[in-house]
């Protein structure tokens, strides 16, 4: 039903995407007119909104959260209509550069933002945005970077765990054509004029609390009310759900909503385990679900969720968000001096993707990944694991000392040794009796679960 | 349909029981797939399916839908099936004050009330039309999923109210079946969320629980279903009949395989 357009061609010029993408049927996105037909499928549409992209898989409108290794592990990409929950890290150092990449790359790519935040004034927040690298000047830098950092490790081989040699590196370097997903200097801020030339609208919550912005009754805090208005406001008039007649929007609204459930907003959960409005971030957030699902537009949000204190919202917030991503910085904990992760700042958790329109989704078979901060590039890495080295190490030993060790192994680990080369077992210097307890052993093992 | 869950649960849509509730839940995993698989389930055969989807878009089930092949959009245009979109009813109701009740008015509430209008909904959406020729075989009724009930502010007993006053119309009056979904919350210690679980797992007949596997990500075997048939209204010294099978989803159907028998390790 959905037609998937092939990716290459989106590799275009930089104003209007020359790609054709189908979009999730949204039942308010029906033309109302005498080409629409009678039935919900409406075959594939024409439509170029620039920074987007299908998806492989489900032919789904996807955008780029701004980093191109995050997007790979999501399966491609951010979907239009969906939320992105990010966990913070224990002293928010790391979540707001990923909330600025997601704004830098909507400005790049020319989509409306909408920045709600009640620390920092979102005027601010677009001053701090990273600038872009641009292509020509940003290959070779990268290029250069990337040389000097892997060519003292690249001669090393790894003598232990050997297999783990073969295992793909998860960074990508930048492909000069695309146009999806770009990078990002964090040391460098985002030109004047690309701030200015983009369309933006904020939402501070000390100004906007005290105004008298007509509002429904609702048993949300006021601070989470005036905010889903807002964007109600916002999503009508400029047309993102196609049902405003006068507006014919062909953009993207990247919302993007800073320390949600914190105290600042006035919520309490954050504060006290069972407090008056503990259902106040549930109904936001489910409301909020179906403002977007109906329009053409993404939020990040980012979340003090270890401040929670009930761990059951927890719980709630991930089942009613998209996807959710968790940082865990190794700042202040014992992780900073371990020597396995001394190249990295931080472990980043993919908690849930969703499956939308699909019955499976992109999961992404590595599940321990680490992040860095570089001097430019924010990159994401799976980890080498330690543990099974020693396994594959013991393999290698002396026939002679091999069978007291196997025995002792084998209650250990099993799996390994299932995966063991057949040059083990072929052992003609030993005795009939204990061959026999030995191929035993192994049936014992290999047949029972 | 996954016709290999057919065979587990040893029925057919032509002969399917009446008057049951069945229970999904879901631990550490996601067990959507069960609720896809009962929709086209009870849409093939030929039942009335009053659907309550409260986390999802219309969309998503009429894709997945046809993947399993039954068209969401003919059943409900042919008054085959009630759908309530929860997400666009939401909206509906906290941005525009509404003159008639709302299924979802208690979002408007400050105060936890109770789920009668949602109920009302449901009784009109399966009351039995009198137009001469029965139609429809018998009525279901479709929630996916209740966990997302209590995240909006409803409290455990009002749902289980909800539940109660929905098995007695649809499946003791009209002889019907209903199928929910909750999530099970594990160790996130959500009280009411347990309160709700183990109140339904009493009154159900059928409870399919999709568990993600105690070792962690598999790339072959994406969890564990076990299956409980129950008798609750016979105080009975049979014992509960329970099995389990590992499964692995894939695009257009899900395969189950004995523990240990998955194709990828044998």
């Amino acid at each position: 039903m959905a037609a998937v357009a092939t990716c290459d061609s989106v590799a275009g010029s930089t104003g209007s995407a020359v790609a054709t993408a189908s979009k999730r049927n949204v039942t308010s996105f029906q033309k109302r007119g005498p080409r629409a037909s009678g039935t919900n499928d409406s075959g594939p549409r024409l439509v170029s909104i620039a920074g987007t992209r299908p998806s492989v898989r489900n032919g789904q409108l996807l955008v780029s959260t701004g980093l191109p290794a995050l997007d790979q592990l999501l399966g491609g990409g951010l979907a239009v209509g969906t939320v992105l929950l990010i966990e913070e890290d224990k002293y928010n150092i790391y979540s707001p550069l990923l909330f600025k990449y997601f704004l830098a790359e909507g400005i790049v790519n020319g989509h409306t933002l909408l920045v709600a935040s009640a620390k920092e004034d979102p005027a601010n927040i677009l001053q701090e945005l990273p600038a872009p690298l641009l292509d020509d000047k940003c290959k070779k830098e990268f290029d250069e970077d990337v040389y000097n950092h892997k060519t003292p490790e690249s001669n090393i081989k790894m003598k232990i765990a050997w297999r783990y040699q073969l295992l793909p590196k998860m960074e990508i370097g930048p492909v000069s054509s695309s146009r999806f997903g770009h990078y990002y200097d964090a040391s460098k801020r985002m030109p004047q004029e690309l701030i200015e030339a983009s369309n933006w609208h904020g939402f501070f919550l000390p100004e906007k609390i005290s105004s008298t912005l007509k509002v429904e009754p609702c048993s949300l805090t006021p601070g989470y009310t005036k905010l889903l208005q807002f964007i109600q406001n916002i999503i009508y008039e400029e047309g993102f759900d196609g049902s405003n007649p006068q507006k014919k929007q062909r953009n993207i609204l990247r919302i993007g909503i800073q320390n949600l459930g914190s105290p600042l907003w006035g919520d309490d959960i954050c504060c006290a385990e069972n407090g008056g409005n503990s259902h106040s971030l549930t109904k936001f957030l489910y409301v909020l679900r179906g403002l977007l699902r109906t329009s053409l537009s993404a939020c990040i949000i980012t979340m003090p969720t270890h401040l929670i204190q009930n761990k059951a919202i927890i719980a709630r917030v991930t089942n009613l968000s998209d996807i959710v991503v968790g940082l865990e910085s190794f700042i202040g904990s014992e992780r900073e001096t371990n020597p396995l992760y001394k190249d990295y700042h931080g472990l980043i958790h993919i908690r849930q993707i969703p499956r939308l329109n699909n019955l499976i989704c992109d999961e992404s078979d590595v599940k321990d990944l680490a992040f860095k901060l570089k001097r430019k590039l924010f990159t994401i890495e799976a980890e080498v694991q330690k543990g099974v080295s020693t396994a594959t190490f013991l393999l290698d030993g002396p026939r002679k000392k091999l069978f007291p060790c196997l025995f002792q192994l084998l209650g250990v680990a099993c799996i390994p040794w299932l995966m063991a080369s057949s040059s083990v077992f072929k052992v003609s210097n030993i005795g009939e009796s204990l061959c026999y307890q030995l191929s035993g052993f192994f049936s014992a093992y290999l047949f029972h679960f | 349909m996954f016709v290999e869950l057919n065979n587990l649960l040893n029925t057919t849509p032509d002969r399917a029981e009446q008057g049951k509730l069945t229970l999904l839940c879901d631990a550490k995993t996601d067990g959507s797939f069960l609720v896809h698989h009962f929709l086209s389930f009870y849409l093939k055969a030929n039942c009335k399916v009053c659907f309550v989807a409260l986390i999802q878009s219309f969309s998503h089930y009429s894709i997945v839908g046809q993947k399993l092949g039954v068209s969401l959009t003919m059943a409900r245009e042919r008054g085959q099936l009630v759908f309530l979109e929860g997400l666009k009813s939401a909206v509906d109701v906290v941005f525009q004050a509404q003159k008639e009740p709302q299924p979802l008015q208690f979002l408007r509430e400050a105060n936890a009330g109770n789920l009668k209008p949602l109920f009302e909904f449901v009784r009109e959406a399966l009351k039995p039309v009198d137009s001469g020729e029965a139609r429809w075989t018998y009525p279901v009724l479709l929630v996916d999923d209740l966990s997302v009930l209590l995240s909006l502010g409803m409290g455990a007993v009002a749902v289980l109210d909800f539940i109660h006053y929905c098995r007695a119309t649809v499946c003791w009056e009209l002889k019907g079946n209903m199928v929910v979904l909750v999530h099970d919350s594990g160790d996130a210690e959500d009280e009411e969320n347990d309160i709700l679980l183990n109140g339904l797992s009493h009154q159900s007949h059928l409870i399919l629980r999709a568990e993600g596997l105690a070792t962690g990500f598999c790339r072959d075997v994406h969890g564990q279903l076990r299956i409980l048939w129950r008798r609750p209204s016979q105080s009975t010294a049979q014992r509960d009949q329970s099995f389990t099978y590992q499964y692995k989803i894939q695009d257009k159907s899900v395969s189950f395989f004995a523990k240990g028998m998955s194709p990828a390790v044998l």
